[in-house]
């Protein structure tokens, strides 16, 4: 059953928002992009080769996946508890994960377990001195 | 507490960072070298993590040989070749050294350097490195397994002020800022405008004074440089009119020495910034130049200043 909710899964998400299965989805948080689509797999923004014209410094032929992201998350009309998560910390990909459904994984709430390590070290820790 | 983290923390006091040489050969005679030419001019030198995705002596060793030459290192994390696992072991490996700088990249994909076959690794991104660091200064492993004593840590990121999209970059040092970022190096950025309006951004978003904005600036002998990294280095765009302008100057050298002097006085006037960071790929008298033109005097001993003839620098230079 579970395998068979990941095809049907694949099906759906793969030729629409080029799914690469990791588990985890977070398409609703950032402007239905798939970060897994960045050739370097960035779920918090783009990286620093960002090209004059928008394009990937990976594949120079592609839009950068982060800049199609924020496009869409100021343009598309995406319901505001969605925009409103594109700026949160998303965690490391749990690699366990990779090739499971994440709809089931989001009704387990499987796919928001994070390390104990990361879970303790909030936004708001960071700011006093240890 | 390290020098930077004093002097960015405790005081108003402008602050120097350079990049270290890549070491291939001769590795700890060729980091003397280097060494001696920064010795007291900066409060933190960098040593590089496999830079432009080109293999090189490791970030780790180069920045313990920094400390025991003197200096103060900055030991650069890149997500492209480690995985968390070894990212940690860095930070500890380093720590253990005294090392208390740490700055965290993304880094250059794999495709920009000589072994454009091998893996990417990206098991974390830059904002997950640096919480990944913040985890580790509060006493813990990313598992939750204790460090006890936690290592004392000073944690910054980088950002590029001159690459699309613009406002964004703003948001993205807010996120790093939470990660716990207290320090931001900034990628070389030939557009004043967007300098300005990144360090305008940055302190609208209520960010200045919390998060140390440091540019950067290049040392280059001439217009090839420029049109290298133009052309060839993703994320740097150098106007035409700043090429031409070194290219069409009867001493092209001192033409592209006054535009680094220019764009290092610019970037020292803009809000939230708290020094600068210095590439040198002249290895020539020009950077004590700099130094000094933009009102820097070296902290240094007579004895060591004997051994550091700056002058001798073009045997080595590239
Ligand atoms: S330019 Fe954009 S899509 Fe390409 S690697 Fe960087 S963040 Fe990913």
């Amino acid at each position: 059953m579970t395998t068979f909710i990941a095809t049907i899964e694949h099906v759906v998400k793969g030729p629409v928002w080029g799914c690469q299965d990791c588990g985890q989805c977070v398409l609703h948080s950032t402007g239905m992009t798939c970060p897994m689509t960045c050739p370097k797999t960035l779920r918090n923004g783009p990286c620093g080769g960002v090209r004059e014209n928008g394009n990937c410094e990976v594949k120079p032929e592609m839009k950068c996946v982060w800049l199609k992201a924020y496009d869409r998350t100021q343009d598309w009309p995406l319901p505001a508890t969605w925009k409103a998560e594109y700026n949160h910390l998303r965690p490391p990909v749990d690699n366990r994960l990779k090739g499971t459904s994440s709809w089931k994984n989001f009704f387990t709430k499987r796919d928001r377990w994070t390390p104990t390590g990361w879970k303790n070290s909030t936004d708001e820790s960071q700011g006093v001195d240890h | 507490m390290s020098t930077l983290e004093y002097k960015l923390t405790k005081t108003t006091e402008t602050v120097f960072t350079a990049e270290f040489h890549s070491l291939d050969g001769n590795g700890l005679e060729k980091a003397k070298k280097y060494a001696d030419r920064f010795q007291g001019w900066f409060d933190g030198v960098n040593a590089t993590d496999n830079t432009a995705a080109h293999a090189h002596a490791s970030n780790v060793a180069t920045a313990i040989a920094i400390k025991q030459l003197g200096l103060e290192p900055i030991l650069q994390i890149v997500c492209r070749d480690k995985n968390r696992l070894a990212q940690q072991a860095d930070i500890m490996g380093a720590s253990m050294f005294g090392v208390e700088n740490f700055v965290a990249l993304t880094g250059d994909d794999v495709t920009a350097g000589d072994e454009p076959e091998a893996r990417r690794v990206f098991d974390t991104d830059g904002p997950q490195l640096v919480r990944l660091m913040s985890t580790i200064k509060r006493g813990e492993y990313m598992s939750g397994r204790k460090i006890d004593p936690a290592p004392h840590m000073f944690i910054g990121a980088v950002e590029n002020p001159g690459a699309p999209p613009f406002e964004y970059r703003v948001q993205r040092v807010a996120k790093k800022y939470a990660a716990g970022a207290k320090f931001l190096q900034l990628q070389i950025c030939y557009h004043q405008d967007r300098l300005e309006k990144f360090c305008a951004g940055v302190r609208d978003a209520g960010l200045a004074g919390k998060i140390a904005i440091i540019p950067s600036v290049v040392l280059v002998k001439g217009a090839r440089p420029l049109n290298f990294m133009h052309n060839s280095i993703p994320g740097i765009d150098v106007p035409a009119d700043q090429i031409a302008r070194v290219e069409k100057a009867t001493d092209p050298a001192e033409e592209a020495y006054l535009q680094t002097l220019e764009f290092a006085q610019h970037a020292l006037a803009q809000p939230g910034v708290r020094g600068l960071h210095i590439t040198d790929f002249r290895n020539d008298e020009t950077l004590e130049r700099l130094m000094t033109d933009l009102g820097r005097v070296r902290q240094i001993s007579t004895s060591e200043a004997t051994t550091n003839d700056v002058k001798d620098d073009h045997a080595y230079s590239a």
